[in-house]
């Protein structure tokens, strides 16, 4: 979709916060919410659907709250959406019928866990590649509805393939439950082709975009 | 279960918009709250996971992968074929690193990592990014300026350097394996792992220093 946080080329945000962003964390409940995050706590859910709720959200809550903010009310969000907890029930910040409580890990335990995370994206192809490596293409200059990994600034432009990954999921496809594959390409696109003509003549920026969102050069 | 319904979500958020208390600590002890009162999760798992990123998962992970492409040449060629393969040596392998590729900076070629359209990230290699990796201004201006951005960082990149920003619009992820800094000669993996970055790795520092 068209929304807020398809960031890529906008401008008027500002410098980079290099000194006073350095950390990865600044309060104790941005590492409360990592934690919560790590145990996936919605096994209903893809990550396509939890990325599509973030671009969901209300676009000045998007700019204005942090990170981990943003996460942290994605999760209430997708908890009233699946049912964990009720819409009452995330205002009284309680819930109505408690559940016996989860057991608890040890560091060695999420530890193995990081490791068992490893996934694999990747899935069987359907057909065969429509492109190769070095083929020109051209991206759709539309997006699809409702989620889609083409961010708008590369759209509509030529571009060349430099890798070929084989099928992986569809994230279009994934923010409806769906499992879907579409062959996968890294794509360089020249910083001038993007950006116009001030751009610096050696720069390029690569994107990984699947076989839908491109059609052959014109 | 999970709608998957693009409305519906926009409509709840809409509604925790004006519902919700505006400070985020408030809002995220609600959430904890309610993930383990439904017995999701235990508070003690949470605190796992906060020192085990601190403590065991993080840019010193990343930092010993380099050290070792920089000594031992079979070992960087692995890593540039099959990065997730190649960390499988050190146990690295695991969240948002199933497909992770080795970039490497020479001295005609520089690269530099985003994620435009949210903030994705090598967590299992890295830890957890830096703020200013999840900020617009870095997600906004480090396809379209880098140079810029990379001037903020302290870095001048020379004309005839070429500059390629890889943007992490799939489940790919990239680590940057940075130039080795003259003066390390006999330096063996672990003294020179000290020296490696997490900015580094991400390319929004080029030169490292043989400070170590």
């Amino acid at each position: 979709m068209d929304g807020i946080h398809d960031l890529g080329g906008k401008q008027g945000h500002g410098p980079v916060p290099v000194d006073t962003g350095d950390a990865p964390f600044s309060h104790d409940w941005e590492r409360r919410v990592w934690g919560l995050a790590r145990e996936g706590l919605v096994p209903s859910m893809t990550i396509d659907w939890f990325r599509h709720g973030l671009e969901m959200m209300v676009p000045s809550d998007y700019l204005t709250q942090s990170y981990f903010e943003k996460w942290a009310t994605n999760y209430l969000m997708i908890f009233a959406d699946d049912g964990i907890a009720s819409l009452q029930e995330i205002e009284a910040g309680h819930v109505a019928d408690p559940a016996p409580r989860a057991a608890a890990k040890t560091i060695q335990e999420v530890v193995e866990q990081v490791r068992a995370g490893c996934t694999d994206f990747s899935v069987p192809p359907d057909a065969p590649a429509k492109f190769s490596i070095g083929d020109k293409v051209l991206t759709l200059d539309h997006g699809t509805a409702p989620h889609t990994r083409l961010p708008g600034y590369a759209r509509g432009r030529h571009g060349t393939i430099i890798a070929h990954h084989g099928a992986h999921l569809l994230p279009d496809e994934g923010a409806k439950g769906r499992h879907v594959g579409d062959h996968l390409y890294t794509i360089s696109f020249t910083a001038r082709e993007l950006w116009g003509p001030d751009a610096h003549p050696a720069d390029t920026v690569t994107l990984e975009l699947w076989e839908s969102y491109l059609v052959p050069p014109r | 279960m999970t709608s998957f319904d693009s409305d519906k979500a926009a409509e709840l958020h809409r509604h925790l918009h004006s519902h919700l208390p505006s400070d985020p600590a408030l809002r995220v002890k609600a959430l904890e709250s309610l993930a383990v009162e439904r017995g999701l999760v235990a508070p003690e798992t949470i605190d796992a996971w906060v020192e085990a990123y601190s403590e065991h998962i993080g840019p010193m992970r990343g930092a010993q992968v380099i050290a070792r492409a920089w000594t031992d040449p079979d070992f960087k060629s692995r890593l540039m074929e099959n990065a997730t393969e190649a960390i499988e040596d050190f146990g690295f392998e695991g969240n948002a690193t199933g497909h992770l590729h080795a970039v490497e900076n020479t001295d005609t070629q520089h690269n530099m990592v985003v994620c435009t359209l949210c903030s994705c990230y090598p967590f299992s290699i890295l830890g957890m990014s830096p703020a200013w990796y999840k900020s617009a201004a870095y997600r906004s201006r480090a396809v379209r300026e880098p140079r810029a951005v990379l001037a903020e960082f302290g870095v001048r990149l020379p004309d005839d350097v070429a500059l390629r920003v890889w943007d992490s619009t799939a489940e790919l992820r990239y680590i940057v394996i940075p130039g080795r800094p003259d003066g390390t000669d006999g330096w063996d993996a672990d003294r020179l792992a000290t020296i490696v970055t997490r900015n580094s790795m991400i390319g929004t520092e080029r030169d490292l220093k043989a400070e170590g």
